[in-house]
């Protein structure tokens, strides 16, 4: 479970509605033969029809999601083991109910476990609530800061797997203050930037300024020389960090 | 100093192996970051560092994902937590 701490809590969100990947182990009601079970899941990849289950926390209205991959890991008598990528706010306990309806011997979930939320992983290298209260003895004891550099990544880790677009200096404290990011400020430009999709916009230290979408294309911000680039939904940089340019220059003129 | 070759740059670089992209970036006009302003974010003073950061939390069955974001927010002493998302409840 990825928890963000102060500033990037502003960011977190966004995993929510992430795609997920989960390993699950299903019951089923009666013997299959292998292959029969390796077809009908394989069935089910694609989008879905799924009403949720009885025992769930939204509208039970029949509705489409996306498995974007299943596979079978073990297969022992009655007992199935597979690895499920899937959109966020898919059932498993409902796919392997319908597994078990498609295969004619009903089936259920015997357990759950999530492998991955978007891009972070959670069955890897993972902090318990011990290694966090020994960094934080460590700090705040000793003032020794090694542990808990370890047990806490930048929030940056969050939006790793957003397009990007890198700014100059100038151009961060006026996002910091609510503005929109404009042509002039854009540095750098990941090639996977779509129009319409989501961004994140970085300093040149590598800082998460903000998120957004992008206003324009690749090739649109790329020749621009002014307009809105990125309309900004998030904002993570604290005001202040980076000197405001944009207030001086507002008070020149008035000059 | 070109961006490609900067520290900052090697950064994000690192974010494309976290999220297993590969991405190529078009680089618009060449610039330079002042070293007086922010900070390359693994070089934070630490209560900075903590006030930016995420915690791949192994979370402990029992407690809720509410519950443990609570007692993180104790432990750190920070005004704001949140996580991403939990399983659907247990039956």
């Amino acid at each position: 479970m990825p928890v963000a701490l102060e500033n990037a809590t502003r960011v977190i969100g966004l995993l929510m509605h992430s795609y997920k990947e989960y390993v699950a182990l299903m019951e089923l009601h009666d013997v299959v033969d292998r292959d029969k079970l390796v077809e009908v899941m394989k069935t089910f990849v694609g989008k879905i029809y799924q009403r949720p289950p009885l025992r769930s926390s939204v509208k039970r209205s029949l509705r489409i999601k996306e498995i974007y991959s299943i596979d079978l890991l073990e297969f022992e008598n009655r007992h199935v083991l597979f690895k499920v990528r899937c959109e966020s706010g898919t059932y498993i306990r409902k796919l392997c109910h319908d597994i078990g309806l498609l295969l004619g011997v009903e089936a259920h979930m015997r357990e759950l476990r999530r492998t991955m939320v978007a891009h972070i992983r959670e069955d890897l290298p993972i902090v318990t609530m011990h290694d966090v209260s020994e960094a934080l003895y460590l700090l705040n004891r000793y003032k020794d800061d090694t542990l808990i550099r370890k047990v806490v990544l930048p929030g940056e880790y969050i939006v790793a797997h957003l397009p990007r677009i890198l700014i100059r200096d100038s151009a961060v404290d006026a996002i910091a203050h609510g503005a929109q990011l404009a042509a002039p400020g854009v540095v750098a430009v990941s090639d996977d930037l779509k129009k319409g999709e989501r961004v994140a916009i970085f300093t040149l230290k590598g800082e998460l300024v903000a998120i957004g979408k992008s206003a324009m294309d690749l090739e649109e911000v790329l020749k621009s020389e002014k307009g809105v680039v990125v309309n900004i939904e998030r904002v993570v940089m604290q005001p202040n960090v980076y000197p405001s340019l944009w207030k001086k220059s507002k008070k020149e003129q008035a000059i | 100093m070109k961006i490609e070759s900067s520290k900052g740059f090697a950064f994000l670089k690192k974010l494309d192996e976290v999220a297993n992209k590969k991405r190529n970036y078009i680089v618009k006009s060449e610039a330079e970051t002042d070293p007086r302003y922010g900070f390359y974010p693994f070089e934070r003073p630490v209560d900075v560092y903590i006030s930016y950061g995420l915690i791949p939390l192994d979370k402990p069955p029992g407690p809720t994902s509410h519950e443990v974001v609570a007692w993180i927010k104790k432990m750190f002493g920070v005004s704001k937590a949140g996580h991403g998302g939990t399983l659907e409840p247990k039956p």
